[in-house]
């Protein structure tokens, strides 16, 4: 497989550790990864092992924990906890939660900047973003937005964060050093997830009930291109597009299509659908494994984790996980 | 809680407090207002206003029914408040875009003009109307010679005449038919097999109609109304000494000696004695309709879809649970915000034309886009399926098929539509 890692990658801190950490991993084949994801229903994080996909632990969160994700130093993964208004916050060495950040009312899902400084926390209940130091804890801002914050993505040189508000159907688009909201950018009905290209040069949202992903470039703000979906035999309502990633080589774009059970890859250059893969039920949130081979499906209904080989675009293996599985996180 | 997360705490409230209350004064008007007005009061306009959205909520001060269980409190406000809780929701959202919505209540006193009321209000210009009207009163504004340029968002009535030979061409219907409930109910009995229904009728109007769309679904979907009865006793006041053990007699006669049957339903609209029914029938069954399990637009009990946020943002504001009725008007509300968000205009025949279109579908906490039905101007949508206290399904139910869209599975499709909704 080649592999090379991107100048345009996440200009994170410990980017060179990680491509470091990433080209060790590829000399001795699959590193072996550990993976986090949510249970919203269980109140619980599932902890596997990526090469023989097995849970190594069970940790109960707090209430309700959906948003996942892992620091860019790898060394925490933040967790929403949306009925007890806190993130959790797990030590990928301990494997425990060590502190929690209060996050404001109903956290749903959050972003931090690739310096390791900020989390950026939607509060869906509360219609604004939660700024937090991530290191204290201690509160920055409260930005107000529209209403029903959700999706939550702070840009690779960390210059913006876009933050999308379903009721509104806007994603939002926060000036870091000010903590202004410099553009609001009309999308397409209940936007849930927001994802910087790896370049950073665009920004992709994606609109549930709208059943579209939304292309906006990073410098107009505008909506340069409208991605659709169609799969023969699947009505046009159950196709609800929810979470998505990018293929490290940024090549590819994962989208979460919910219902419809697949997850659709686009070609993220000429923006077709190249295939719709069949996961499990109502896929909602999705992860790349950090050597970039496989992808990572929370399954919603079925409680489970599909693994997908990205090489190939083939389902591999379906995982159990908990009860209403909703986001992941990986540690390399 | 440490010692460290109470400072951040209070010093977060004082953060709240600092932006939100630039006076002491200001700031205790506001202490149960909405979080979404005060995100927007917050922000102040960030966008100048280049387009303002009339909307008057318009409604009479009719004697609803008590709800028989004193659980359920008797509201003043049933309706009025979805309708500013949408206002607060389009706003935020209008300010980021330079859009205002103002919201007229107009509850005309029964003694009172209706049409006066209505007349006045079309004539400064406020031709959207979120109309919380009884079917007579509701025809009586759509045909005012002033309304014929309006759009009038019924929040109020279920009656499927209103949507067939009824029918208006300025009205729109938000609340499910008694039609697309009785489908609702039916697809899901298919569904369990219970197949031979006893329904049991009040003396309402509504109750007619209601009993009709269940025949009708009866008949569409393969079930069978084995016995057939009115409630004939004299209702009463819903709180009495004792009143109890009247009930608890009365019920099991009501019930007693009807053929075999898998599940009661009761229709009653007027609450005079549907909840009466639940555990007091003859032979033990369940009971379905206008009680026990309930084919609703909206329900307390419900959270799927973000519907958890609506209902802590409606509890929050309104010191109250969310009703059907606030829920329709919610969706009246944001159906002319989503109009206004996405075509810049606010004058009625844009909204109308927007409404319409292929493009229009305002969500509404049920996972799927909302949108209306063209033959007859119905709000198509899914149904809960509600107990009393939990949500035990939503209709349409998987295996019931159409042709274009899986909700026209409830109601009455176009085909079948005796509505001549003129041009």
């Amino acid at each position: 497989m080649k592999m090379k890692v991107m100048p345009t990658m996440r200009l994170r801190s410990t980017s060179i550790l990680a491509a470091m950490a990433l080209t060790l991993a590829l000399a001795h084949g699959a590193g072996a990864a550990t993976i986090f994801v949510s249970n919203e229903k269980d109140n619980t994080v599932t902890i596997l092992d990526s090469t023989k996909l097995e849970v190594i632990k069970v940790l109960k969160t707090s209430k309700r924990p959906r948003g996942i994700i892992i620091t860019p130093d790898f060394k925490e993964v933040l967790v929403c906890a949306g009925d007890d208004n806190v993130v959790d916050v797990i030590d990928t060495d301990k494997l425990e939660i060590v502190r929690k950040l209060e996050s404001g009312p109903d956290p749903e899902l959050l972003d931090v900047d690739p310096a390791n400084e900020r989390v950026y926390i939607a509060n869906e209940d509360d219609a604004m973003v939660t700024v937090l130091e991530r290191a204290s804890g201690k509160l920055i801002a409260e930005i107000p937005i529209g209403v029903e914050p959700e999706g939550m993505a702070v840009s690779p040189d960390n210059k913006v964060t876009v933050a999308t508000s379903e009721a509104s159907s806007m994603a939002h688009v926060i000036e870091n050093s000010t903590l202004k909201v410099l553009a609001n950018v009309l999308v397409d009905t209940r936007p849930r997830h927001a994802e910087f290209e790896p370049g950073g040069e665009r920004v992709w949202v994606t609109a549930e009930i709208g059943a579209t992903v939304s292309v906006i470039d990073r410098n107009s703000y505008k909506v340069v291109k409208k991605i659709g979906f169609e799969i023969p035999s699947i009505r046009r309502e159950l196709i609800q597009p929810l979470g998505l990633r990018f293929s490290k080589d940024g090549k590819l774009a994962f989208v979460a299509l919910g219902p419809a059970n697949r997850v659709a890859v686009v070609d993220a250059a000429t923006f077709e659908v190249k295939q719709y893969i069949l996961v499990g039920q109502r896929p909602w949130h999705v992860e790349v494994d950090p050597d970039g081979s496989k992808l990572y499906v929370a399954n919603g209904l079925t409680n489970d984790m599909t693994v997908i080989d990205i090489a190939t675009l083939k389902p591999l293996k379906s995982v159990k996980v908990g009860r209403l599985p909703w986001g992941i996180a990986i540690k390399p | 809680m440490t010692d460290l997360l109470i400072v951040q705490k209070f010093a977060r409230s004082l953060l709240v407090a600092l932006l939100v209350c630039p006076s002491l004064l200001v700031c205790g008007a506001f202490a149960l207002a909405d979080p979404a007005a005060d995100a927007r009061r917050r922000a102040q306009r960030a966008v100048p206003v280049t387009v303002t959205a009339e909307i008057a909520y318009l409604g009479r001060a009719y004697e609803d029914p008590l709800p028989l269980s004193l659980v359920d409190k008797v509201l003043t406000d049933n309706g009025v408040q979805g309708a500013r809780s949408g206002i607060n929701y389009n706003e935020t959202t209008g300010n980021l875009l330079g859009h205002a919505y103002k919201l007229t209540e107009a509850v005309v006193p029964l003694a009172d003009s209706l049409a006066e009321k209505a007349k006045a209000l079309l004539a400064s210009g406020t031709k959207l109307l979120v109309a919380d009207l009884e079917p007579a009163d509701l025809i009586a504004v759509a045909d005012l010679p002033e309304a014929r340029d309006a759009i009038i968002l019924s929040i109020r009535s279920s009656s499927d005449d209103l949507r067939g030979h009824d029918c208006r061409a300025n009205v729109f219907h938000i609340p499910p038919s008694f039609a697309m409930r009785a489908d609702a109910l039916a697809q899901y009995l298919l569904w369990k097999k219970w197949r031979r229904w006893f329904v049991i009728t009040g003396k309402a109007t509504e109750d007619q109609q209601y009993l009709a769309a269940l025949k009708r679904a009866a008949g569409r979907f393969g079930a069978k109304i084995v016995e057939e009865r009115d409630y004939t006793f004299e209702a009463g006041y819903r709180r009495t000494d004792d009143g109890h053990q009247q009930i608890q007699t009365q019920m099991p006669l009501l019930t007693q000696g009807a053929m075999d049957h898998d599940i009661v339903i009761a229709v009653d609209t007027a609450e005079t004695f549907g909840d009466y029914l639940l555990w007091r029938t003859e032979v033990p069954r369940p009971v379905a309709g206008t009680h026990g399990l309930m084919p609703v637009a909206w329900h307390r009990s419900f959270e799927q879809y973000a519907a958890m946020q609506m209902q802590n943002r409606f509890q929050r504001s309104t010191g109250r649970t969310m009703t059907e009725r606030d829920y329709a008007a919610w969706i009246a509300v944001r159906a002319i915000g989503e109009a206004v968000t996405r075509t810049g205009r606010a004058d009625a025949a844009s909204v109308r034309a927007y409404l319409l279109s292929s493009a229009f579908e305002v969500a509404g906490f049920k996972g799927i886009g909302l949108t209306f039905r063209a033959w007859d101007h119905q709000l198509r949508q899914p149904i809960l399926l509600s107990g009393p206290r939990t949500l035990v399904s939503i209709s349409p139910q998987p295996g019931f098929l159409h042709e274009r869209n899986l909700t026209d599975t409830l109601g009455v499709d176009a085909p079948e539509t005796t509505c001549r909704m003129p041009k």
